[in-house]
């Protein structure tokens, strides 16, 4: 803050210096917040909160893997909260009748299958993502309620391990750092490194270009948004094994958040720039702001009002600061 | 002719599937007449004025996700306003929520225009703001409408000059649709103002480059929208009687039906005949499967399916004739 009233030379030289390692701005944001956070309630700072806020942020996190993907090609997966809400709902009602690994192995085949449709839409059809997404996610929905009042009698049963990994601490620690720092490794490895990833960043720099350098853009995007539901299927069963309760709206609220994770994490709606390491931050901002707005005891009407400004000016200072011009 | 009927191809299948959808209706339920067409009118009013506001925003180039928010917003501005009051109070009130949608229009529009921030996280962002501002208004349904405007959503209209017959069959929703988007939207199109929407949504550098006012033109296309946002969240309270802070579905809606109507999304091509068309055809599915007696959550199955495979079916479509 302190460097807004500088000289301008020096504002420019900051915002270079932040358009370099755009996750510097974003880390000094999320100390900031939990200073403020600090100052408001010196009692909550301790390592229990910190391990319940991480482990509030994963699944947010994970969700939000799928938007930076999809973005980092110009697109936008609206339906990972639905993919989510669906494997949970049905991971929990499907384990009485047949057990617990066919219950999963099913709930993840319908994450696919949510993901193959809208890869085909989008590979083949040309239909813009973010209609795509919003339709199958629309048809999803219906699908899940007929689906439930097949099995409302059948009753719930959430295995252990979902619980241990939602809900468990280990150290201190939330178990379920167990799934996403693996996970974590594995998408920016394959964002930076894989091939994949370069195509996915090739695709949304230029998408003519890659087709024209040999890249075949519909596999990439069928690939692409089959991954981005199975990685939402996957979530959906960490988020189940964390509320503990199996509903039809489970993971619904996380939709648009996830989305904003990623652009708070200064990756570009447009495509090919931006990375996970800023998401995860971003992320991890939101549950910081999120605590603070509970804090704050302001009525569900102010609350939504906030995050929404906050949302815009925290994108509007990043593309003023990582803005070379 | 031959190249009006060309260029208006996609306006004018719509045009025949509606009327096929309707015939179909008939055939289903031979009791269907005048009421049952009043009914649709009513229930596809909101989702036709959103989806209107829509339209102008993604033909000059962009979308707003927040336009089921400003709805609610403008819902319960105007049950607030208008409970207990008498039918003058009630006027002013309604040219307040106008008013109050032209601004938020105009917010959203200089938000993106001033910040640079692209305007699907500008518009999403706003989404909570005025789902905010809607639940601190009013946090529960309530509030009224006066009872002349409860009174202009339903029944048919009696035209001077036509046989009491016909103007039966002539739903009050549809004139009212028709009569608000003739006085807003037909003066714009012819104006300026029209040429300008569609320059910045075709190409906004060569609309800057051919003096253009983009900002501006952007934010004109952000206030048109807010004040059609107005007007269907006027509509929800007019055939319901209360205002409703939770915004109902007619984002994914609207956005369906704009592209079902032949707005190219990426802005530049497309009218709004075409999306209202798409907005009743949608309803009228929606209708027949009730009337079949389809349970309401395989219809909402079958419509998104519709919405979808309709969707992909224009795509495949654009790019074909593209490539041509």
């Amino acid at each position: 803050m302190t460097a807004m009233t500088e000289a301008p030379s020096a504002l420019t030289r900051l915002g270079r210096l932040m358009a370099d390692n755009p996750l510097l701005p974003l880390t000094l944001l999320l100390f900031l917040l939990i200073g403020v956070l600090a100052v408001m309630n010196p009692a909550i700072l301790s390592l229990f909160w910190a391990g319940n806020t991480i482990k509030i942020a994963i699944p947010l996190a994970m969700l939000a893997a799928c938007q930076t993907l999809t973005m980092l090609t110009g697109g936008i997966d609206l339906s990972v909260g639905t993919v989510a809400t669906i494997t949970a709902f049905m991971t929990a009602t499907l384990a009485p009748l047949t057990g617990v690994p066919p219950a999963i192995a099913v709930a993840l085949a319908c994450a696919v299958l949510v993901g193959l449709v809208n890869g085909f839409g989008v590979a083949i059809c040309r239909v813009h993502p973010l209609i795509m997404t919003l339709g199958t996610a629309l048809i999803a929905t219906g699908c899940l309620l007929v689906y439930q009042r097949y099995v409302i009698a059948t009753g719930v049963l959430i295995p252990d391990f979902l619980i241990w990994l939602g809900t468990g601490r280990s150290l201190g620690l939330p178990n379920s750092l167990a799934l996403f720092v693996p996970f974590a490794i594995l998408i920016i490895w394959a964002q930076r490194r894989s091939g994949f990833g370069r195509l996915l960043y090739a695709i949304g720099a230029n998408e003519e270009a890659a087709r024209l350098s040999g890249v075949r853009v519909w596999q990439v995007h069928l690939t692409l948004y089959t991954l981005s539901s199975l990685i939402a299927g996957v979530t959906g069963m960490l988020y189940l094994g964390q509320i503990k309760t199996a509903s039809l709206s489970l993971a619904l609220p996380l939709d648009l958040p996830s989305v904003a994770a990623a652009v708070i994490g200064g990756t570009s709606i447009f495509g090919g720039r931006g990375g996970y390491g800023g998401t995860i931050l971003g992320a991890l901002i939101l549950t910081v702001l999120t605590t603070m707005l509970t804090l704050l005891q302001i009525p569900e009407g102010g609350r939504r009002i906030l995050f929404g400004l906050i949302i815009l000016a925290v994108t509007a200072l990043f593309i003023r600061l990582t803005e070379r011009s | 002719m031959r190249r009006w009927i060309e260029a208006n191809a996609w306006t004018l299948g719509l045009a025949v599937l509606l009327a096929v959808l309707l015939l179909a209706t008939k055939v289903i339920q031979p009791g269907f007449g005048a009421t049952g067409l009043d009914s649709l009118a009513r229930a596809a009013l909101p989702f036709a004025l959103a989806t209107v506001g829509m339209a102008v925003v993604v033909i000059a180039g962009g979308i707003d996700l927040s336009v089921a928010a400003m709805m609610a917003v403008a819902s319960v501005t105007g049950a607030v306003l208008m409970a207990g009051a008498g039918d003058g109070q009630a006027l002013l009130a309604v040219i307040a929520v106008l008013a109050l949608g032209i601004a938020m229009g105009t917010v959203n529009g200089v938000l993106i225009v001033v910040t640079r921030v692209p305007d699907i996280v500008v518009t999403l962002a706003m989404l909570f703001v005025w789902q905010g501002v809607a639940l601190l208004i009013l946090n529960a349904p309530g509030g009224g409408a006066a009872p002349w405007l409860r009174a202009m959503s339903a029944g048919g209209v009696a035209l001077p000059g036509l046989p009491q017959g016909l103007t039966d069959w002539l739903p009050r929703g549809v004139v009212f649709l028709a009569v608000v988007t003739a006085l807003i939207w037909v003066p714009i199109r012819r104006s300026k103002l029209g040429l300008r929407l569609y320059a910045i949504g075709s190409d906004p550098l060569a609309a800057f480059r051919s003096g253009v006012p983009v900002g501006q033109t952007r934010i004109a296309a952000y206030a048109i929208c807010g004040l059609f946002a107005a007007l269907g969240g006027l509509s929800v309270t007019m055939s319901t009687g209360i205002g409703e802070p939770i915004p109902g579905p007619y984002l994914l809606a609207s956005v369906a039906a704009v592209v079902l109507g032949g707005v190219v999304l990426g802005g530049g091509r497309g009218g709004i005949l075409g999306p209202i068309l798409a907005v009743f055809i949608l309803r009228t599915v929606r209708m027949d499967l009730t009337m079949l007696s389809v349970d309401p959550n395989v219809a909402a199955i079958i419509e998104g399916t519709i919405m979808v495979a309709v969707v992909m079916f224009g795509a495949i479509l654009a790019t074909r004739g593209r490539k041509a």
